[in-house]
């Protein structure tokens, strides 16, 4: 296989997170930046809807740098998805397929199902609560805890803080309760 | 949320910062010009590359990862963490400054009961969405445009939350 064939396949967890885990580094060598994706939500707040809160009442332009950030990772999965496409369709875990399947969820060729992620199923009960209520909970949840999986889980952890400990720990249990108990009741509707 | 006066502490040394937000997490004295900015977009193009090849912004790896279906995800974070706490003790370790030589500042976490209340809704909405923030921003990069909803969405619970700071328990 050529290089290019190489790279167009999944990529292991083991290259991913060691590239992801030299983020961290690079960010502070470079200019002094602590990772944290979930903090842009706030600045694009304070930047577009302040409403004159204390919350939103900073100096966003200097921390324009994380936008610029998110800019690039916008334009680094649009290179991945045109130029670097996996030939293969995605490899699912066959029970949760067959259980999925059963939840009449049936598209197993995007990264995100088009039955539960797309404008049409916006339309549909289940689609409203997963892409309305869920991004909601995305962006209260961040905030409240202070950071998300890249400010506390990779961040917070690489800096060996406690709270940060408690606060992945609290995703993870999130997480748990809801793909387990609460989504197979969403995805009813 | 801790928005009074913090420490930071790089060789033991404590200096007070004023008013250190969580949101403020450029440390760096300098001003940067926009051209100098996009060098972060380029570090931000390698993460959405990796996003995208190693599938970590799927919905269905992350039901994998809470189904305890795939060690994928667990593999991600586990090795992003190892190699983080590796690079940070280097840096600590060997006082390692910044390009344009500035002490590196890493500010401590304060700890506070909206880490827990956060933390969990936070994790709700991750395994409804199948993203946190950053993958967010990679769906709509690779062209799943109705993400944009769920961004909007994802800005008008941090809105909200701002709203409601003051009378959320901390």
């Amino acid at each position: 296989m050529s290089f290019v064939e190489i790279i167009k396949q999944p990529w292991p967890w083991y290259i991913a997170g060691a590239i992801i885990g030299m983020i961290v580094p690079l960010l502070l060598i470079v200019g002094n930046k602590t990772f944290g994706l979930s903090s842009n939500l706030r600045h694009i707040c304070a930047a577009c809807f302040p409403a004159n809160l204390e919350f939103f009442k900073y100096d966003w332009k200097k921390e324009s740098w994380n936008l610029f950030f998110v800019l690039g990772i916008i334009i680094g999965a649009f290179i991945a998805t045109t130029y670097l496409t996996n030939p293969n369709s995605l490899i699912i875990n066959a029970s949760l397929k067959s259980q999925l399947q059963s939840l009449n969820v049936n598209d197993f060729q995007h990264l995100l199902p088009n039955d539960l992620f797309s404008l049409s199923a916006l339309f549909t009960i289940r689609g409203f609560i997963l892409m309305v209520i869920g991004g909601f909970l995305v962006g209260f949840g961040t905030r409240y805890a202070n950071g998300c999986t890249s400010g506390h889980a990779i961040m917070g952890l690489s800096n060996l803080q406690w709270p940060s400990l408690v606060a992945t720990i609290c995703f993870m249990i999130g997480g748990f309760l809801m793909t387990n108990f609460i989504l197979p009741i969403i995805l009813k509707f | 949320m801790e928005t009074g006066n913090q420490t930071r502490s790089i060789d033991n040394k404590e200096e007070v910062l004023l008013d250190e937000t969580s949101a403020c997490i450029n440390h760096s004295t300098k001003e940067e010009s926009k051209l100098s900015l996009l060098k972060y977009s380029l570090v931000g193009a390698l993460f959405g590359i990796v996003f995208v090849k190693a599938e970590i912004i799927s919905w269905f790896r992350i039901q994998e990862m809470f189904k305890l279906q795939s060690f994928h995800m667990y593999g991600v974070i586990g090795t992003a963490v190892i190699t983080g706490i590796c690079s940070v003790t280097l840096i600590k370790k060997f006082n390692i400054k910044t390009l344009q030589g500035e002490d590196i500042v890493i500010i401590p976490k304060h700890f506070s009961k909206g880490h827990i209340y956060g933390g969990l809704l936070f994790g709700l909405g991750w395994a409804m969405t199948g993203a946190c923030p950053g993958p967010l921003f990679a769906q709509i990069g690779t062209g799943t445009l109705s993400v944009m909803v769920v961004i909007a969405s994802a800005l008008l619970g941090t809105w909200t939350y701002g709203y409601f700071k003051e009378k959320l328990p901390h």
